[in-house]
C-alpha cells in the first residue's frame, strides 16, 4: 500500500526530536484522525537552519512529517510556507488516497511553527 | 527472519488435507450435486458428507445447516431473513454496538424499510448486560442477535442467557459463531439459539465459504432467489469444492480443540503477562477471563496502531489493530469506543490472534521485539514523556 520511499522515511525517519532552545513550535491535531504532529524550527538569517519534529500517527504521517523537514531545512521561511501536502506526497512517490490527509500534518504544523517564530519576532521589536 | 502469524482473527491457513480435497473437488468430483447422473450423485455424497461434519461441530442436524458464502451472508441471511418473515408480529429488533459489520450494517439496511434496532451498550469489559436485554425487550421484538464472541477483544458473550430471554417471550435468537467455533465448545442446545453464524476460512478451511444453522422450526425468508438447492432456502449451485473442504476443517478442528483451546489459552497468558512486564502504560482490551483462548487486545499509550503494525511488519510479526489510521474509515474501532476507551488509547490498539502454528518460541520472539519497536516509536510521539 506504500511506496518504497515512503517506507524507508517511515523505517530511518531524519530530523526526528525536540529542539530545547527552538525560536518557533507547532502543533497541530489531525481533525480526520486524530493524531499529532509537533515540529520546532531553528531560524537563521531567515532561513530555517534546523528543523525536528514528532509525530503521534500512521506510518504516512511519520514519513510526510520526515520528508517535510528535509525539504524546509535551509529554506527561507518564505519559502518554507509554501510547502503544501502534494508536494511532500510527490517527493514520497505518492500516497493512497485515503491517506492524503496525513500528508496535511506536516506542512500545517509546520507553518503554525514559523508562525509562532515569527509572532515572537513581533514581540521582541 | 522469523515469521510470526498472529492474525488468525482476519483468517487462518488452509490444512494441507483440506486443501486436497478441495483440489479434488475442482478436478475428480467436479460434478454438479443436482444432476442425476454418477458425476452429480458423487459431488452430491460430498455435499451431504460436509453437512454432517459442520453439524457434528455444532451439536445440530445436517438438514438444520444451510451453507452460504461466508459469515457475512450467513449473518445478513439471519437477520434480513427473519425480520421479513416476522414482519407481521413486530418490527423491533435489539443488537449490541460491538457486533460485526457484516450484522450491524445489516440492521442499518433494515432501519431504512422502517425496522426499529435497539443497539445496546456493552461494559468496559465489551460484555453485553442481561438487565440491558431485559429492558430493550418489547411487544414488537422479533429478533435478538447479538454475536458469541467478539472478533476484536474476544470476550464470550452470555448467549445461553440471553437465548433463555428470547424464548421465553418467542423472539428468534441468532448468534454469529464466527470467533467462536473452532475455539471455544459450541452447541446449539446448550446456547439455545435459533440461527447460528460459522464461517470456514477461520477454522483452516477455505475462503467464501459458511453456513446458517437454522433450527428446524425456525421462521425465516429467503434472500436469494433462483433455484432448488439448500432446501429451496440458498439457491445457487453449490460451492462445493468449498463446502467439502469446510466440512473436513470443521471435523478436523473439533477433534483438535479442547486440547487446542487449553494450549493456545496458556500462549495469550503468556503473551499478556509478558507484555504488562516488559510494557509500561498498556491497557488489556477486553475481559479478562471470559475471553477467547486465541485473542490479545492491547492499547499501547502514546503510539498509533498502524505504524506499530508497520514496524511489527518489518520484524516478521502480523498483527492488526483497531486504529483509525488502518480501517479506511479514519474512526477508531467501534467496538473500542463502544466500551468507553477514549480515541487515543483506541488508536494505539493492537490485536494478536493465536492460532495452530504459533509456539512458545513465537511468543518468546514477539516479546523480545515488541518492547523494541515502542520504544522506537514512543522517542517519536509528542505524546510520550519518559517520565510519565
Ligand atoms: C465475527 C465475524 N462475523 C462475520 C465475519 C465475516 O465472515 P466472512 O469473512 O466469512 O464473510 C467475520 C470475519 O471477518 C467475523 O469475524
Ligand atoms: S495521520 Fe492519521 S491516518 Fe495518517
Amino acid at each position: 500500500m506504500y511506496t518504497d520511499k515512503v517506507m524507508e522515511y517511515f523505517t530511518n525517519p531524519v530530523n526526528v526530536g525536540e529542539i530545547e532552545d527552538a525560536d518557533g513550535v507547532g502543533q497541530v491535531g489531525n481533525p480526520v484522525c486524530g493524531d499529532i504532529m509537533k515540529m520546532y524550527i531553528k531560524v537563521k538569517d531567515g532561513k530555517i537552519a534546523d528543523i525536528k519534529f514528532k509525530t503521534f500517527g500512521c506510518g504516512a504521517a511519520i514519513a510526510t512529517s520526515s520528508m517535510a523537514t528535509e525539504l524546509v531545512k535551509g529554506k527561507t521561511l518564505e519559502e518554507a510556507k509554501k510547502l503544501d501536502n502534494k508536494q511532500v506526497a510527490e517527493a514520497l512517490g505518492g500516497l493512497p488516497g485515503q491517506k492524503m490527509h496525513c500528508s496535511n500534518l506536516a506542512a500545517d504544523a509546520l507553518k503554525k511553527a514559523i508562525e509562532d517564530y515569527e509572532s515572537k519576532q513581533k514581540e521582541v521589536k | 527472519m522469523r515469521k510470526v502469524y498472529l492474525d488468525h482473527g482476519a483468517t487462518t491457513p488452509v490444512r494441507t488435507e483440506v486443501a486436497d480435497l478441495v483440489y479434488k473437488y475442482m478436478t475428480d468430483n467436479f460434478g454438479n450435486p443436482s444432476s442425476v447422473h454418477s458425476f452429480g450423485r458423487e459431488a452430491k455424497k460430498g455435499l451431504d458428507h460436509a453437512r454432517e461434519q459442520v453439524a457434528n461441530l455444532i451439536g445440530a442436524e445436517p438438514k438444520e445447516i444451510f451453507f452460504t458464502s461466508g459469515g457475512t451472508e450467513a449473518d445478513n441471511w439471519a437477520i434480513i431473513g427473519t425480520a421479513h418473515a416476522k414482519k407481521d408480529k413486530g418490527k423491533h429488533i435489539i443488537t449490541s454496538s460491538i457486533e460485526h459489520h457484516a450484522a450491524l450494517d445489516a440492521c442499518k439496511y433494515l432501519e431504512k424499510e422502517g425496522f426499529q434496532v435497539t443497539y445496546l451498550p456493552v461494559d468496559a469489559d465489551g460484555m453485553v448486560r442481561i438487565e440491558d436485554v431485559k429492558n430493550a425487550i418489547t411487544d414488537q421484538t422479533i429478533l435478538i442477535t447479538i454475536m458469541h464472541v467478539n472478533n476484536e477483544v474476544g470476550t464470550i458473550q452470555p448467549i445461553k442467557e440471553i437465548a433463555a430471554l428470547a424464548k421465553e417471550k418467542g423472539i428468534t435468537m441468532h448468534t454469529d459463531a464466527v470467533q467462536s467455533v473452532g475455539k471455544i465448545p459450541v452447541n446449539v442446545d446448550d446456547l439455545g439459539v435459533d440461527l447460528l453464524t460459522v464461517s470456514s476460512h477461520k477454522i483452516y478451511g477455505p475462503k467464501g465459504v459458511g453456513c446458517l444453522y437454522i433450527r428446524k422450526g425456525t421462521k425465516i425468508s429467503n434472500i436469494h432467489f433462483g433455484g432448488a438447492q439448500e432446501r429451496n432456502k440458498r439457491p445457487g449451485t453449490e460451492n462445493l469444492p468449498g463446502i467439502v473442504g469446510f466440512g473436513l476443517a470443521a471435523e478436523l478442528i473439533g477433534k483438535e480443540l479442547k486440547e487446542e483451546q487449553e494450549r493456545l489459552t496458556k500462549l495469550r497468558d503468556k503473551l499478556i503477562d509478558g507484555i504488562v512486564e516488559r510494557i509500561e502504560h498498556v491497557k488489556i482490551n477486553g475481559h479478562r477471563t471470559q475471553r477467547a483462548p486465541h485473542n490479545v487486545n492491547l492499547s499501547i499509550r502514546f503510539i498509533e496502531g498502524e505504524a506499530l503494525l508497520l514496524s511489527l511488519d518489518m520484524r516478521g510479526i502480523a498483527a492488526s489493530s483497531g486504529s483509525a489510521c488502518t480501517s479506511g474509515s479514519l474512526d477508531p474501532s467501534h467496538v473500542l469506543l463502544a466500551m468507553g476507551i477514549p480515541h487515543e488509547i483506541a488508536h494505539g490498539s493492537l490485536r494478536m490472534t493465536l492460532g495452530k502454528a504459533n509456539t512458545e518460541e513465537d511468543i518468546d520472539y514477539v516479546l523480545e521485539e515488541l518492547p523494541k519497536v515502542v520504544e522506537r516509536l514512543r522517542a517519536m510521539s509528542p505524546l510520550y514523556n519518559k517520565k510519565q
